[in-house]
């Protein structure tokens, strides 16, 4: 019988707490980057502009037929020396949290604009022609008129869409940063009780995103009624 | 003010408009009507370069709408329109939808926009409607607003696509009566719609139309008493029975 052993974790906390800032962090940039460069994507998606409509439903393909942990590889293992090579970066300068954020960014980017562009196509054609009418031109249209109304409708996929990316970030072990997820295995297997911290460290998980989820939740039940 | 030569548009081997030539002048109320899928929206939306077109030629005040160097939006910030569902923007207060564009395209001064907002509302009876959103009015106080919104930039001219179709029957006059005040000022107003009271009342003149041509083109009094196309002698007998 497994005897379960819990003592190594209040000790371990800080540097838990330190691994939860990181994934805090790659999470935060990458919807950030991801919602505003997914924007882009959808915007030149539903373009009259061929070339603009083709480039964004080749990348969008291209990153969502592709594991994300492939991705990550690739921005930890090519990108670094492409730096270096090309801008001249120092050799062997820590770039894995700038390649993880960046690998996560442009992935996310892909799924965001999907949602958006379903966002955008939710706003009634009628909405751009009203923004026309009264002078303002495609940009102005788009910023003031259709993409909050659009960006409303779409609160509650692209908090799912973040919850899952957050869930996501434990991948970064495959770069040996140290987020939640790392620490937490670190830890385990330098005291030999990985169980206890992986169980730990999926209970905080857990926690954090049902919390959200639920948030999402009333949002929406709050949307529907208003 | 507004005039069209021979322009024509289609949709793939789809006709919509074809050969359409008529004008209006400064201070004339011009009545489209017709058929449903007759062309008489989109023939509206021609003249702010809303629905583009393939040949002929469209000017509003002089300026060419078609010329692809003319600055569509700054001509359509002068060319009020109103729409058959409003198209208030429902993210917006009352108050913002009639200042939104004055500030953002026209430059205006926020406080200055805002006092231009709440007299045009004033002037519509809903002042006191001013703070809440699209969605908490009716759709008679909506066209309304969307009148007002219209009225904010200062146009030279009021385009209106069918703005009572969508509205129940006692909404109707209320819209009606916005457009009526209008026409007496002397506002230069090209309206489709199947209100031929409203017609009878207000335009200068009744432009009929059937399977995208211009069938009639006259004096109000000249279409009711006497038209001469057959197809709008039924039009008239049908729509008049009610």
């Amino acid at each position: 019988m497994y005897e379960f052993d819990w003592s190594s974790i209040p000790g371990a906390l800080p540097f838990l707490a330190h691994g939860m800032v990181v994934s805090l962090q790659i999470t935060a940039v990458a919807i950030l980057v991801g919602i505003v460069w997914g924007t882009l994507l959808a915007m030149m998606r539903l373009s009259s502009v061929n070339a603009l409509s083709w480039f964004a439903a080749g990348y969008v393909n291209l990153f969502r037929a592709v594991p994300l942990v492939m991705v990550l590889l690739w921005f930890f293992l090519i990108v670094p020396h492409l730096l270096e090579t090309l801008f001249g970066f120092p050799r062997g300068s820590d770039m894995r949290m700038g390649s993880a954020i960046a690998g996560f960014a442009l992935f996310e980017a892909a799924y965001y604009s999907e949602i958006i562009r379903a966002g955008i196509q939710s706003v009634p054609k009628g909405q751009m022609a009203a923004a026309s009418a009264l002078g303002m031109g495609y940009a102005q249209s788009m910023r003031l008129v259709v993409l909050p109304q659009a960006f409303r409708n779409m609160v509650p996929l692209l908090l799912t869409q973040g919850i899952i990316l957050f869930q996501d970030t434990s991948l970064v072990y495959v770069s040996a940063l140290a987020d939640f997820f790392g620490a937490a295995s670190k830890v385990g297997d330098r005291d030999g009780r990985l169980v206890e911290m992986l169980l730990f460290a999926g209970a905080v998980y857990f926690v954090i995103c049902f919390t959200i989820s639920q948030l999402v939740r009333y949002y929406q039940t709050k949307l529907k009624t208003a | 003010m507004i005039t069209m030569n021979k322009v024509s548009k289609h949709y793939g081997a789809f006709q919509v408009l074809t050969d359409c030539t008529t004008h209006v002048a400064k201070g004339e109320v011009v009545v489209v009507c017709g058929p449903s899928g007759s062309g008489k929206s989109t023939l509206i939306k021609c003249v702010n370069g809303l629905e583009p077109f393939q040949s002929g030629e469209v000017t509003v005040n002089g300026i060419s709408v078609g010329d692809p160097r003319t600055d569509l939006p700054k001509l359509r910030a002068h060319v009020g329109m109103v729409f058959q569902n409003f198209e208030l923007f429902p993210h917006m207060t009352i108050v913002d939808n009639l200042t939104v564009a004055q500030v953002k395209v026209l430059g205006r001064d926020p406080a200055e926009a805002q006092d231009k907002g709440m007299a045009l509302l004033d002037r519509v009876g809903l002042k006191v409607q001013a703070l809440k959103y699209p969605g908490q009015l009716s759709g008679g106080q909506q066209q309304r607003v969307a009148i007002a919104r219209a009225l904010a930039m200062d146009p030279i001219c009021m385009l209106f696509d069918e703005p009572t179709s969508a509205l129940d029957p006692e909404m109707i006059n209320e819209v009606l009566d916005v457009m009526s005040e209008l026409a007496q000022e002397g506002m230069t107003m090209m309206c489709v719609t199947h209100e031929m009271g409203f017609a009878k009342r207000v335009a200068s003149r009744v432009i009929f139309m059937d399977q995208g041509r211009i069938v009639e083109d006259d004096s109000k009094d000249a279409f009711f008493a006497n038209p001469r196309s057959d197809r709008a002698q039924q039009f008239l007998a049908k729509i008049l029975q009610h």
